[in-house]
């Protein structure tokens, strides 16, 4: 049954991220990425983990989606134009995604600390605990000073975004002497 | 219980809830024409069957038989898939929440929940931000400034406001430590209405806010800018007819009676009683199984006869006002009833 389901979910994955690339207007390619974003909530609801798949679905498919299609209707943008690329694209492309994907799977396989998860296993085997409770453990005790470090970082984004589109407004007597020639 | 017997059960759920759902969307739609009626002094319907009881059959049918123009410049398969996905969202986030006691049915069955899930909040939440999409591919799709000027009002008001509300569901899920909507119930159910989060929980701010963000995130009135009729004709369904526009008016009353149903589950007490042990449950097991579904029932109720009321009484926001409205005070407003509610769980 898990198995079925995995199969199903990482192939409406793979799809929709193949269509993601070989769509030509904008908002097709970004309702492709929601069908990824979805797929893979699904593939973690497999692997145990509820709450990660809802907060993908919540964070990723419903609020930077949004956003996302939201700017491309804003700005009404046309298809793409399609061009055959580089040459040396084609030549290297290939066998560089080939390589980097054999790294990243070696890697991934031999690191220390990096586990194989089965299909229908929770992620903890204690009776009666959810996985709010392990993830927060987790994330307020051994990973404290990275997910401070996070957040402080989203700050500063945040505030530079602020600052740019506060330009003119911060300068009202540039800004009058520039309307008034 | 074998795999065959869960998957029919489940399946008999399933028909039978949506069923109950979509029956309750017809009749919240005629609830609203008949209280809107009184409101401003006119009977509302009154000749199909009898009180108009038959009305929303009438319009069904009259939904089915009228003829479905697509115009020659929308984008197809966008235009046929937005109506789909407004309504299937809407029906998909009912099948967490539970309506009745556990415990009542054969062996380990849950009959009156079709998925008890350990995150059914956020599963609701997260199909509801889907559910957006609808609106916008609708409006885009359509090829029509106006479609296009209501999708783009709808995105931006369901972003700002589903912020704040995720944010007043904060303060409940703190109290209760979990995110399954039995436990959230449970909770609040020892001492009847003295132990709801709105009055025992002292959490009748997270409540205002939830009221407020509800009506925008539902594009209702006083927040319906989306399909503001003045100046959009009709907002995102301008150019959809027949049983495509009835879908896009279903799953707007369907989402009202699913934030109902979540208003009702986590500040009112779910299907509990409001007298808690005061008056003791017979022990018929036929009344033990209908009297919290006539509860739950009943609190949704008055929930959707607020619903409506303030649609007769309030006028529009303005653009502007709206935004200010959400950004600059519900949202500080919620974290500030988080951090309160936190520091009151921290030094009780």
């Amino acid at each position: 049954m898990h198995l079925i389901l995995f199969l199903v979910f990482a192939g409406f994955c793979l799809g929709g991220a193949i269509n993601l690339l070989i769509q030509s207007h904008p908002i097709n390619s970004a309702l492709s990425l929601i069908v990824v974003m979805v797929s893979l909530a699904v593939l973690y609801l497999l692997l145990g983990a509820e709450f990660l798949a809802a907060a993908q679905v919540i964070v990723y498919a419903g609020a930077i989606m949004v956003l996302f299609t939201f700017v491309v209707m804003l700005l009404n943008a046309g298809r793409e134009a399609r061009t055959l690329g580089s040459r040396a694209a084609r030549v290297v492309g290939f066998p560089a995604v080939v390589t980097i994907l054999a790294v990243i799977a070696t890697v991934i396989l031999h690191a220390q600390g990096l586990g194989v998860a089965r299909l229908s296993d929770g992620l903890t085997n204690v009776p009666g605990q959810t996985n709010i409770e392990l993830l927060s453990t987790v994330l307020f005790t051994k990973l404290l000073l990275p997910f401070e470090v996070t957040s402080v970082l989203i700050l500063i984004a945040i505030l530079g975004a602020v600052a740019l589109a506060r330009h003119d407004d911060t300068d009202p007597q540039g800004s009058a002497e520039r309307t008034g020639k | 219980m074998t795999i065959l017997q869960f998957f029919l059960w489940s399946v008999l759920k399933v028909a039978v809830v949506t069923v109950v759902m979509l029956l309750g969307i017809a009749y919240t739609v005629l609830l609203e024409r008949k209280l809107v009626g009184r409101i401003q002094n006119r009977w509302g319907p009154s000749r199909v069957g009898p009180f108009g009881l038959l009305q929303p059959l009438v319009d069904g049918a009259k939904s089915f038989l009228k003829e479905d123009i697509i115009p020659t410049g929308v984008y197809r398969p966008l235009y046929l898939l937005a109506p789909i996905l407004a309504l299937g969202c809407t029906l998909i986030s009912i099948g967490v929440v539970p309506f009745g006691a556990p415990n009542i049915g054969p062996g380990p069955l849950d009959l009156f929940e079709i998925a008890n899930v350990n995150v059914g909040l956020l599963v609701i939440l997260g199909v509801t931000s889907i559910g957006v999409y609808g609106i916008a591919l609708a409006g885009w799709s359509s090829n029509n400034k106006y479609s296009l000027l209501g999708a783009l009002r709808s995105s931006a008001q369901l972003v700002s406001y589903e912020l704040a509300l995720g944010l007043s569901l904060v303060g409940v899920v703190l109290r209760a430590g979990s995110l399954n909507l039995r436990v959230i119930v449970e909770q609040q159910a020892t001492n009847g209405i003295l132990s709801w989060n709105l009055f025992g929980g002292m959490q009748f701010v997270a409540f205002f806010i939830y009221l407020m963000a509800a009506y925008a995130e539902t594009n209702r009135s006083p927040f319906d800018l989306p399909e503001a009729e003045s100046e959009l004709t009709g907002g995102y369904h301008t150019e959809y007819s027949s049983m495509k526009f009835a879908m896009f008016f279903m799953a707007e009353y369907g989402n009202m009676i699913t934030v109902g149903c979540v208003a009702t589950l986590l500040f009112l007490g779910g299907w509990t009683s409001p007298f808690g042990d005061l008056i003791p449950v017979p022990q018929n097991i036929l009344i033990q199984a209908l009297l919290p579904l006539f509860w739950f029932v009943l609190k949704v109720f008055s929930f959707l006869f607020l619903y409506v009321w303030v649609r007769g009484t309030l006028p529009r926001f303005r653009y502007d006002q709206l935004m200010n409205y959400g950004w600059r005070w519900l949202m500080p407003l919620a974290i500030l009833n988080i951090v309160a509610t936190s520091l009151w769980l921290a030094y009780r």
